[in-house]
């Protein structure tokens, strides 16, 4: 279906404006291009498309919508449905899936990618043209991920995470070893090795540093109070609605539900992060995880912001921790869904180089009590050489680490009931959008923390590797 | 006030600070004066038509909630303040709720200069820094649309000599 002919006919019943997309590339493009496409024609560079399974998954939209609708209302589909004769009905599918296959035909023949000297361009749009330039030194991320239908089909996306990038900038399909190669090649190009060279010099290798078993991470689940939540409240309600009701259908509408919801959070959760490896190559940090939806993550050297090593009440006993991160622009927000502490101390020190998790935190003065009643226990706060750390949580401690060098901003806040008690606030802000707080210090430890703070987080910047990471400077 | 200032640097890099000109002080009542003029005309006129003359004293109550606010206007005017240091930009401000904020010069992304039709009616304008963190609030409103340009060349040109980035 992708024959040259074909796709020239479709083309030619098009729209001029259309033609202009498609023909960009070429001298005798559409007439009507703007200025930014003539500098595109002065460089020539190598466009491609994506992977030709691509256009199937539009033309199946009509279909799943059908079935979906289906599962989600059986009475009033069933009902609607018996009034349609199965010739309407094949006949409507017969319309429909062509139509939705030649839309997802031509977003597909209209959407280019070319990776230049400095980014990747993705060009994409009918009859809204959309060009995105994603300059590869600021990466931040790059992930490849496998949902199941596309392992099936022997493909993969490609998404870049840049600040500010949307969900359209992700290259979604391309066949599993282009999406390798081009990975490496983003990688070796953001690198900063020479632009000739980018091809050849392939996936880095990778050291794996830790592996998430199986039986841990069901454990870790079993564990949850979210899990043991949502199992109370399911049994609970249904029971309490059957006493007061005593209207089985009432029941069984609200018990499946909420079954059905606490099953899917967990098993969700289980599916989700089986196989859950953490490695540790030139290119950055590599996470690889999910049972039946593949995700590779690569994140670079110096783009981590922030870590959260996070202890729920219950594996406390058992030494075991979960272990956050937050990069600029990237969904994902786990590094270790569950290890020991030591290992995932270890960990963290290959993340952040140099950097070890503060054993002694440092509480708010006796007080706070009177401005957090019980919580103010939980405020703890530890500032080291290379990190400015604090905890919060009783039941569920959570200790943030920022290194000086990710500090966007510093704050100092104070209300009226803080002031009487001198208290204050102080927020240390991240590029990854997410703010730290040492909560409820003494006010003069918080102006002197305030300005060492700014002036740490200024001179953390000395020593980072540069954005180029495999470049010396 | 004199105390805040005793405390707010380390010592050996005392920040100069810089207060807003009056013309933001002027704008807020002037506007709030416009406000309690047309409540208070409300207040005194509608129950004073409909339910005798005595009850047109309501108009009295914007007058004296505007009196309140028209102090609690100049205090926090004189609590603003800001100042350049040699690496960083300080800005101080607030009454009760008091927030410091201190963003070092090699974060900044992008530094706006904006002035609404009012702003401009009184030749005010107001600076604001973005970095990458979104939680940043840097602004300092009513400047003079001088100092505004100053403030912006100077940090332009210091973001641009100790560019940090991400």
């Amino acid at each position: 279906m992708s024959s040259p002919d074909h796709a020239d006919g479709t083309d030619a019943m098009d729209t001029p404006k259309a033609r202009g997309t498609a023909y960009g590339a070429r001298p005798d493009g559409g007439g009507e291009t703007a200025g930014a496409q003539d500098a595109e024609e002065r460089i020539p560079v190598a466009e491609r498309r994506l992977h030709p399974v691509t256009p199937f998954r539009r033309a199946w939209a009509p279909v799943a919508v059908l079935a979906g609708w289906a599962v989600h209302d059986p009475n009033g589909a069933q009902e609607q449905l018996a009034r349609l004769t199965d010739t309407m009905l094949l006949l409507g599918l017969a319309v429909l899936v062509p139509v939705a296959g030649l839309y997802g035909f031509l977003s597909w023949w209209f959407t280019h990618f070319a990776v230049t000297g400095s980014e990747l361009r993705i060009r994409t749009g009918l009859l809204f043209r959309r060009t995105a330039h994603i300059r590869l030194e600021r990466i931040q991320a790059v992930d490849v991920s496998r949902p199941l239908l596309a392992r099936v089909a022997g493909v993969a996306k490609l998404r870049i995470d840049v600040v500010g990038a949307d969900k359209k900038d992700e290259l979604a399909f391309l066949g599993e070893q282009e999406a390798r190669a081009l990975r490496a090649e983003l990688l070796a190009r953001a690198a900063g090795f020479a632009p000739e060279t980018a091809h050849e010099v392939g996936e880095a290798p990778a050291h794996e540093l830790l592996h998430v078993p199986p039986r841990a991470l069901a454990l870790s689940l079993v564990l949850t109070a979210a899990t043991w939540g949502s199992l109370c409240a399911a049994l609970l309600v249904p029971t309490v609605l059957w006493l007061t009701t005593h209207n089985l259908w009432t029941v069984l509408g609200t018990a499946l539900p909420l079954l059905g919801g606490a099953g899917a959070h967990s098993a969700g959760r289980f599916v989700a992060e089986f196989d859950w490896k953490v490695a540790e190559s030139p290119d950055g940090l590599r996470i690889d995880h999910g049972l039946l939806d593949r995700t590779h993550e690569t994140v670079p050297p110096g783009r981590v912001q922030t870590v959260r090593i996070v202890e729920p009440l219950l594996w406390r006993r058992l030494g075991w921790v979960r272990v956050e991160l937050d990069v600029a622009g990237s969904a994902n927000s786990v590094l270790i869904p569950v290890a020991p502490r030591a290992v995932a101390e270890s960990v963290i020190a290959r993340v952040l180089p140099g950097v070890t998790v503060p054993q002694e935190l440092s509480r708010a003065p006796g007080r706070a009590r009177w401005c957090v009643p019980v919580w103010w226990r939980g405020r703890r706060l530890a500032v080291t050489g290379t990190v400015f750390a604090t905890r919060h949580g009783l039941l569920r401690r959570s200790l943030s680490l920022v290194p000086h060098a990710k500090v966007q901003s510093v704050r100092l806040t104070q209300g009226p009931w803080q002031r009487l008690w001198r208290l204050a606030d102080v927020h240390v802000d991240t590029g990854a959008g997410k703010t730290v707080t040492a909560g409820q210090r003494d006010a003069e430890e918080a102006v002197r923390l305030l300005h060492e703070q700014a002036e740490r987080s200024r001179t953390g910047r000395r020593d980072a590797r540069p954005d180029r990471w495999m470049t010396a400077g | 006030m004199a105390d805040r200032a005793g405390t707010a640097g380390i010592p050996g890099d005392e920040p100069v600070w810089r207060g807003l000109p009056p013309g933001l002080l002027r704008m807020r009542r002037l506007l709030l004066s416009v406000w309690t003029a047309l409540l208070a005309l409300a207040a005194g006129l509608l129950p004073g038509l409909f339910a005798g003359p005595a009850w047109a004293a309501f108009a009295l109550l914007p007058v004296v909630c505007a009196a309140w606010c028209w102090r609690l206007l100049g205090r926090n005017w004189r609590s603003w303040r800001y100042a350049e240091r040699a690496d960083d930009l300080l800005i101080s401000r607030g009454v009760l709720w008091r927030e410091e904020t201190v963003v070092p010069y090699g974060r900044m992304q992008l530094v706006e200069v904006t002035s609404g039709p009012v702003e401009r009616r009184f030749g005010l304008a107001t600076v604001q820094l973005h970095t990458a963190a979104a939680a940043t609030d840097a602004t300092i409103p009513g400047l003079d649309p001088a100092e505004a340009e100053r403030l912006r060349d100077r940090l332009t040109e210091l973001g641009e000599a100790r560019s940090a980035g991400l």
